[in-house]
């Protein structure tokens, strides 16, 4: 057999190929791009939290913050719950209504109710379960007559983990639900 | 004989991916295969000494990692086989091969590369493909590629994905990246970092741009990102969360999950973030939408029956179909791109692994034997599903056959890799 010439040429795949673009992406760096805009927030946040430094001051000068004091059931923020559920447990019930308690008496006050949830399966889905938990939270406070302006429920899903280590131990650390006061 | 092949792979593959360690690049291992494989002989491409060997072993690395195919040694004999006149060319038959590769390098005067081959039924001596590419010899790896499609459509009958792209995202320390790697997981590019979480990336269906979830504003915003300009928009910044994007097949809109009005609901809105539409009302979790290769259909998470399971609706909103029923937890749905089947998550007995269910039975076949299996994402072509793991505490990419017979492990040797999407 005489030898073949490769008469199977295909000439789009060779236009094909010279335009084969491998030069690389473009990045893109959160913290460069956003230096702007974060410094604003930081000066906005510097304000409130000069703000909040001097309302802290007031308070201490008067009486031990209630909200920090380790004796007092407003030091503890956390509602834990159960695998893939998002039902507040009766356990955290007196801590709630103390929360409630202090939000309905303190109209300044804000809180962001921030859910989280375990590392197993879709982060996606724990996202949405973070939420649920962090709303299930909200709810609660809400039927307490909390307004709902004094509040905001967000979730971080299973993307900042308190605990690590891949055991229930730490799993059931991370499916939680943290109050946290604004300028904390 | 079964063994013998094993051995030879391995020492190609790592042959191939240790001097590329250096660039931080993922290496490959290949655990199983379709019973019955296609035996095919890769000649090495001759033509300026081994300046362009990088040509030949990126071909013969694709077409094992398919699964499909097993390589015949014929890197013995010297000269290379180049033409099948050549009467040594009956020794890739004797060895076992039903078809050999037979290519040559020849350099331009302009410094550019042209690369031919054939692909010969090495039975009965008759080409099945020849081709002819010109290229820069910065492209060595991107021709290798496509050439290995071209005998992988040949002798399987669908196209080949190794000229594909994924994208995952990469934790190292308190820094997280977006990366694009070709298929085979070299080729890594940077094309976002962040001090704060990244997930769900979701590629348009032109592989142009990339949909994605950043934590930046200490809260879940989507943004679109061009991968040529490297410019990126707010997509979605409502109040709550916004997260799990997903593009139509046509590019026109994007599905996704807000909570600004009650619980997680899906809602679709144009691609350009124009026309917001809300399509589930349950107040409950509805998450991971996906749409069906003929726009009109989404797949999505919802725990409306108690627990997480996998429904169908209109794109268009309206009633939902409840597609999965074994176990407590099934999530993450992913269609075959042929519209037949979908991938999704399964937990079972505590592991959690990635399954597919046939539409036409509800047939569920589980394809992994992993614990912490994530993100299904079929390639292109319906024969590959790339998904995160964890091996040893670390998140490393994986990728299964559609039928579970083979799978493949990439890993990075620094860092935490998730939320694989696998794009054109």
């Amino acid at each position: 057999m005489k030898k073949t010439v490769l008469g199977l040429v295909i000439v789009g795949m060779l236009a094909g190929c010279s335009s084969v673009a491998t030069k690389p992406a473009p990045v893109v760096d959160t913290s460069a791009q956003d230096a702007a805009a974060r410094a604003a927030a930081k000066a906005a946040a510097d304000k409130a939290a000069a703000e909040a430094a001097a309302l802290e001051r007031a308070r201490l000068a008067s009486q031990v913050n209630p909200l920090t004091d380790p004796s007092n059931i407003l030091s503890h923020r956390s509602v834990y719950f159960d695998f893939d559920k998002y039902n507040v447990k009766d356990d955290f019930r007196p801590m709630i209504e103390a929360h409630a308690a202090y939000l309905t008496s303190h109209k300044d006050a804000k809180v962001t109710v921030q859910g989280n949830t375990d590392d197993r399966g879709s982060r996606e889905y724990n996202l949405a379960l973070g939420q649920r938990r962090a709303d299930s939270v909200r709810k609660a406070l809400s039927l307490l007559n909390v307004p709902e302006s004094q509040m905001e429920a967000v979730s971080f899903g299973e993307e900042k983990p308190k605990a690590t280590g891949e055991d229930e131990a730490a799993w059931s650390q991370n499916r939680r639900a943290d109050i946290v006061y604004q300028g904390e | 004989m079964k063994n013998s092949w094993k051995l030879r792979l391995h020492g190609l593959v790592l042959l191939l991916m240790l001097p590329l360690w250096a660039h931080a690049a993922m290496t490959i291992e290949i655990i199983g295969g379709a019973a019955s494989k296609l035996p095919v002989a890769i000649a090495p491409f001759v033509g300026a000494g081994d300046t362009y060997r990088v040509i030949t072993d990126v071909v013969a690395a694709d077409l094992a990692r398919s699964g499909e195919l097993s390589l015949v040694d014929v890197s013995d004999l010297n000269p290379p086989l180049t033409d099948p006149a050549d009467p040594r060319f009956s020794i890739a038959r004797k060895r076992g091969a039903e078809a050999a590769v037979l290519g040559q390098i020849t350099p331009l005067a302009n410094g550019q590369i042209e690369v031919r081959f054939r692909l010969m039924d090495a039975v009965k001596q008759t080409q099945l493909a020849g081709y002819s590419y010109t290229a820069n010899v910065s492209q060595l790896r991107t021709i290798a590629h496509k050439i290995a499609d071209v005998i992988y459509e040949k002798l399987i009958g669908v196209p080949g994905i190794f000229s594909t792209h994924i994208a995952y995202v990469i934790k190292q320390g308190k820094r997280y990246e977006l990366q694009v790697a070709d298929a085979d997981g070299q080729g890594v590019q940077t094309v976002l970092k962040s001090v704060e979480p990244l997930i769900s990336p979701a590629w348009s269906p032109d592989g142009n741009k990339i949909a994605y979830v950043s934590f930046e504003n200490k809260k879940p915003v989507i943004y679109v990102q061009n991968m040529l300009t490297g410019t990126r928009r707010v997509l979605a910044n409502f109040k709550g969360s916004n997260s799990a994007p997903a593009w139509s097949p046509d590019g026109s809109k994007i599905a996704l999950v807000l909570t600004r009005d009650d619980g997680s609901q899906l809602y679709v809105m144009n691609a350009d973030g124009s026309g917001l539409k809300r399509l589930t009302f349950g107040g409950g979790i509805d998450t991971e939408p996906d749409w069906s290769p003929d726009g009109q259909s989404l797949l999505f998470t919802s725990d409306r029956g108690g627990s997480p399971q996998i429904y169908m609706m209109p794109a268009t909103g309206g009633s939902a179909k409840r597609m999965t029923f074994e176990g407590h937890y099934n999530v993450s749905p992913n269609w075959n791109p042929n519209g037949k089947s979908f991938a999704f998550v399964q937990r079972s007995e505590g592991r959690f692994r990635i399954a597919v269910m046939d539409m036409a039975t509800g047939q569920v076949q589980v394809l992994t034997n992993t614990d912490l299996d994530e993100s299904p994402s079929f390639a292109a072509n319906g024969k590959m599903i790339v998904y995160a793991t964890e091996i040893n505490g670390r998140g490393v990419l994986a990728a299964v056959s559609s039928d579970g017979k083979t799978q493949v492990r990439l890993s990075d040797r620094a860092g935490d890799m998730r939320e694989p999407a696998w794009g054109r």
